[in-house]
């Protein structure tokens, strides 16, 4: 399906890729032009997915706007599109986070500024494709083609002292953990062109091959490594907090908003209903490794020195609720759980963006040499508060509606679960607050903070939209929910009727819950 | 005795590679001095495109002659177009190059025609006697050329080097030879293969001594461990038009002789040499790979990342299903751009007397030769096997058999391989675009022609990569008949 005659999908990933093409013939002398015109062309990218929300039709859970010509056609390797409520609102994340970055690195990105463009549009690129492919070794390529821009902007935009470590730690980390994927992905393919007679990559159609359990376990294993290290789960963090720290502010918004939803997306479109047998036996431990993740990153996130190391390990938290939600394996659950990739997008990338603008000023980031800032920067201070409870999850703002269902989901999976993930609610609320007090309240103690200007329109201009969409999302949340309730539902059913767990008592409809 | 069927139009090309490689030998004498450098690069040109028109036309049936000792099939035509690329790309860059290095002799390009020939008969030939015949034509030929650089002592050693351990391989092949004749009184493939399964020759000493003197020999063309000893010192020695000729074009015939050799004469064998060529293929890719991290000069590293890339293609290899074949002919050409970009832009990035062949002196060129370096990178990537770039695709083909064939270990060691391949190859886009150049390089003088190879790699590449169908399809064509 198109809008208007036109393959959207399509569209939305290769648009970027013009504008890059377009930048390559601007003079390299002119940054501000490169600057407006990559703006100009993230932007329409926007725009081109904004029809995607509307004409979404949220009664079917089926995909939409679909796509499907083959790619190798001997191989039943298909250029294979489409989205549904899942992955709806990712795709209008990624497009919608992208025209923030392109802005906040107008004045932080002084060198290369051509190519730090051109690297990000690529990304871009890779992310939607990433989000829209319904093709295993499409979805893998895409998944790959992420990697080399977020190498790039690591590494040669990062912060001097580490960059290349952080840089080569981040690729060698995603790409172990995808080869195996890769591998995964054969044996699934001939595994079920030898039960069908199908060749098939197309994920929707290997949804059916159900696979003995002994098998599952391993295919399984093989994907959830790829996408845990993405997420990442405990124990396979150790390089976000190191691509965190090291890379520019805009890298740092996008890897935290987009990239690490697509280890959670991977799990929720192909692990979980490939493997559903697997995924359910596993769930104790997956459950455990997000549980140890909330609380071990809150309480890493406590100590940390440097305002961008908490904020990287406060999203290993942040994911841990994700992960829990999701393994569930009930409606709340599953709802908190996207809910909740939205707003860690929008949270964590927010604070990522304070973070930076008040590194652009001072060029350090640890916590003890601000304090007081609130006195200097009171618009700044305004903003950063508003961010931060809304990470806490604050009646109010997003993050409550995502934690709030995914706790209710995961009390209903198991009380256990429930407690400790509660706890983790209080880990979170201390850390910020104890970080927000000791960079915003108190005395000025150093002479440098007393001359700090307050953020500048652009700033300001880049902060009032996720402000907008924090209590849109935090008060509204129906509009969001109405659009993944039934791709959720079918997901379930689906989901349950593999497994043969007994069919619980039908759970209401999020929105329903919420009038 | 019957006076055999003399077909002409089946080895059309070889006839015209031939011509041509004596035409330049002949031009070299007879045109002045200055006027013959870049001339003669240009004929062989030609002929090598004259050959590729003949060699097209063929791909409509299958035709054997000369008493079933030469095969025009799928099989042998796909490799010939193989050969042919390789050959044309080889000749653009060296046009360039052998002036600069004041290696322009005309004796150069006809060597590099009569190698192309050598390689084209080891793909065509069915009859053991034509593949050894191929076979040292083509290796005779690079011996020479591997020493071209007469002043450079690296590069006589290189050319000795492999001169002497490429003779004792040849040997050991020869003897593998005259055992299968010994056991089955024939050198026709088919004849063999039909002989050992109706004597039930399988636990015949003779032969899997045989299996094992032509793994040897094959396995030293090839490069695969243990027989991979000369090729880093061969590779950084010789003349880096020579090596990137080697690299893909020695390889993709050495190749095309075992797959045909193994598939056709000694299928009853296939439990055999599967064990032996796993063991092979596991130690190929992972010393390669391992030793390849601790490089300092990038020839060498290419010369240890090509070892490892004949491991990934025994991978197919030990599948041995028609996927895995097929899979190995889209590898081999696939490999012959991204490795030959890779060699280009080496040469590039040399002047005369300064080489700049250490992987330090890459450090910082990101930005100041961007081009060059997005080219490197892409060449670079494609290797490790990111997408979309063809060396994905090809991996992708390689693992795909081998899952089909349920050698999932092998799969697993090839993938995991594979991640470690990309440490080293990104190594190098890190000093290109994380560092800044301790020392400048300047005055690079881009020769045209290796301008033109670069941007025909580049399209290569990504065209593998990225509509990997049209190819693919060939290739599968290409082997119908051969398993």
């Amino acid at each position: 399906m198109t809008i208007l005659g036109i393959p959207i999908l399509s569209l939305l990933i290769f648009f970027p890729i013009l504008g890059a093409i377009v930048l390559l013939f601007i003079n390299k002398e002119k940054p501000g032009t490169i600057r407006v015109v990559t703006l100009i062309f993230s932007l329409i990218e926007f725009i081109f997915s904004l029809p995607l929300f509307f004409a979404f039709d949220s009664k079917t859970a089926a995909m939409q706007f679909v796509e499907d010509w083959w790619w190798v056609q001997s191989y039943g390797i298909s250029y294979k599109l489409g989205i549904d409520g899942i992955s709806l609102l990712l795709v209008l994340l990624t497009t919608f986070l992208t025209v923030l970055c392109i802005l906040c690195s107008w004045t932080a990105i002084t060198f290369r500024v051509k190519e730090y463009m051109i690297s990000f549009l690529f990304l871009e690129t890779g992310m939607i494709g990433a989000l829209v492919a319904l093709d295993l070794v499409l979805f893998y390529v895409f998944w790959e083609v992420m990697l080399i821009p977020m190498y790039l902007l690591i590494g040669v935009w990062g912060d001097p002292k580490r960059r290349i470590y952080a840089a080569i730690k981040f690729f060698l980390f995603t790409m172990a953990g995808s080869v195996l994927m890769l591998v995964a992905i054969l044996v699934l393919y001939f595994l079920n062109q030898k039960a069908t007679g199908i060749s098939t990559f197309d994920a929707l159609e290997l949804y059916k091959s159900g696979l003995p359990a002994g098998t599952q376990y391993w295919l399984f294993a093989a994907f959830a490594l790829a996408f845990a290290i993405k997420v990442p789960m405990f124990p396979f963090h150790t390089w976000l907090p190191d691509a965190h720290t090291e890379a520019p502010t805009a890298g740092s918004v996008i890897l935290a908003g987009v990239l690490l939803k697509m280890g959670t997306y991977g799990f929720i479109r192909f692990a979980i209903p490939l493997f559903p047998k697997a995924a359910f036996d596993l769930m104790p431990l997956v459950s455990v490794l997000a549980l140890i993740g909330i609380i071990y990153g809150a309480l890493v996130s406590m100590m940390q020195p440097d305002l961008k190391r908490l904020v990287a390990f406060s999203s290993v938290s942040h994911l841990g609720y994700v992960m829990l939600g999701m393994f569930a394996f009930n409606m709340q659950g599953i709802e908190g759980s996207i809910y909740q990739m939205l707003n860690h997008g929008i949270s964590t990338g927010s604070l990522f963006l304070i973070v930076g603008m008040v590194y652009e000023r001072r060029h350090t980031r640890l916590i003890a040499d601000f304090g007081g800032l609130s006195k200097v920067m009171p618009i700044y201070a305004v903003f950063f508060m508003i961010v931060t409870l809304s990470s806490i999850g604050l009646p109010g703002t997003n993050g409550f509606v995502g934690e709030f269902l995914i706790l209710l989901g995961a009390f209903q999976a198991n009380v256990v679960y429930g407690v400790l993930a509660a706890s983790g609610v209080i880990l979170g609320a201390a850390y910020m607050l104890w970080m927000f007090q000791r960079v915003m309240f108190g005395k000025i103690t150093k002479p440098e903070n007393e001359k700090l200007k307050d953020l500048n329109a652009r700033e300001i201009t880049i902060l009032v939209p996720m402000v907008i969409v924090i209590f849109l999302m935090g008060i509204y949340p129906k509009l969001f929910f109405s659009k993944m309730d039934a791709s959720v539902e079918k997901f379930i059913k689906d989901f349950k009727g593999k497994v043969e767990m007994k069919a619980d008592l039908p759970s209401p409809k999020v929105a329903e819950v919420k009038k | 005795m019957k006076i055999p069927e003399i077909d002409l139009y089946l080895i059309a090309p070889e006839i015209i590679i031939t011509a041509f490689g004596f035409l330049v030998l002949l031009l070299d004498v007879f045109l002045p001095k200055e006027e013959r450098k870049g001339y003669l690069g240009i004929i062989s040109l030609i002929g090598i495109v004259v050959a590729f028109l003949f060699t097209l036309p063929q791909m409509r049936s299958v035709k054997s002659g000369f008493e079933g000792m030469f095969i025009s099939d799928g099989y042998a035509l796909f490799f010939k177009i193989t050969f042919l690329i390789i050959a044309f790309l080889t000749v653009l860059i060296s046009i360039g190059y052998t002036q600069r290095e004041g290696i322009a002799f005309g004796e150069y390009y006809a060597l590099i025609l009569f190698a192309t020939l050598g390689m084209m008969l080891m793909a065509a030939g069915t009859h053991l006697i034509i593949i050894f015949l191929g076979l040292e034509t083509m290796s005779i030929s690079i011996y020479i050329l591997a020493g071209m650089m007469r002043e450079d002592k690296r590069s006589v050693e290189a050319a000795l080097k492999y001169f002497l351990l490429g003779a004792f391989a040849t040997g050991f092949l020869l003897y593998g030879i005259a055992l299968i004749y010994g056991a089955t009184g024939s050198f026709h493939l088919k004849d063999i293969a039909s002989y050992i399964a109706t004597k039930n020759l399988l636990r015949s000493p003779m032969l899997l001594m045989s299996l094992v003197f032509l793994t040897i020999g094959f396995g030293f063309k090839i490069a695969s461990v243990p027989f991979h000893m000369w090729t880093p010192d061969v590779y950084e020695g010789a003349p880096t038009s020579i090596t990137a000729f080697m690299a893909t074009g020695v390889k993709a015939a050495g190749f095309s002789a075992l797959i045909r050799v193994f598939f056709s004469a000694l299928p009853a064998f296939r439990p055999d040499w599967t064990s032996i060529m796993w063991v092979i293929c596991v130690a190929t890719m992972t010393l390669g790979n391992i030793v390849a991290i601790s490089q300092t000069n990038i020839k060498r590293m290419l010369a240890y990342s090509s070892i490892a890339h004949a491991g990934y293609i025994l991978v197919a290899f030990v599948a041995g299903n028609d996927l895995g074949t097929s899979g190995i002919l889209f590898y081999l050409m696939a490999y012959a751009f991204m490795n030959i970009g890779a060699f280009t832009v080496v040469i590039l990035l040399g002047k005369k007397g300064e080489e700049n062949t250490l992987i330090s002196d890459y450090a910082g060129i990101g930005f100041k030769y961007p081009l060059l370096a997005a080219s490197m990178t892409i060449f670079l990537l494609s290797m490790a096997g990111i997408p979309p770039l063809g060396g994905f695709m090809a991996k992708f083909y390689v693992f795909s058999a081998a899952v089909k064939s349920k050698f999932y270990w092998l799969a697993i060691l090839g993938v995991l391989n594979s991640a470690v391949s990309v440490y080293y190859y990104l190594r190098v886009t890190v000093l290109m675009y994380f560092r800044e150049s301790e020392r400048e390089i300047t005055g690079l003088q881009f020769a045209p022609a290796s301008v033109i190879a670069l941007i025909l790699t580049v399209i290569g590449t990504l065209y593998m990569g990225i509509f990997p169908a049209n190819v693919l399809s060939l290739a599968q064509r290409s082997i119908a008949g051969l398993m």
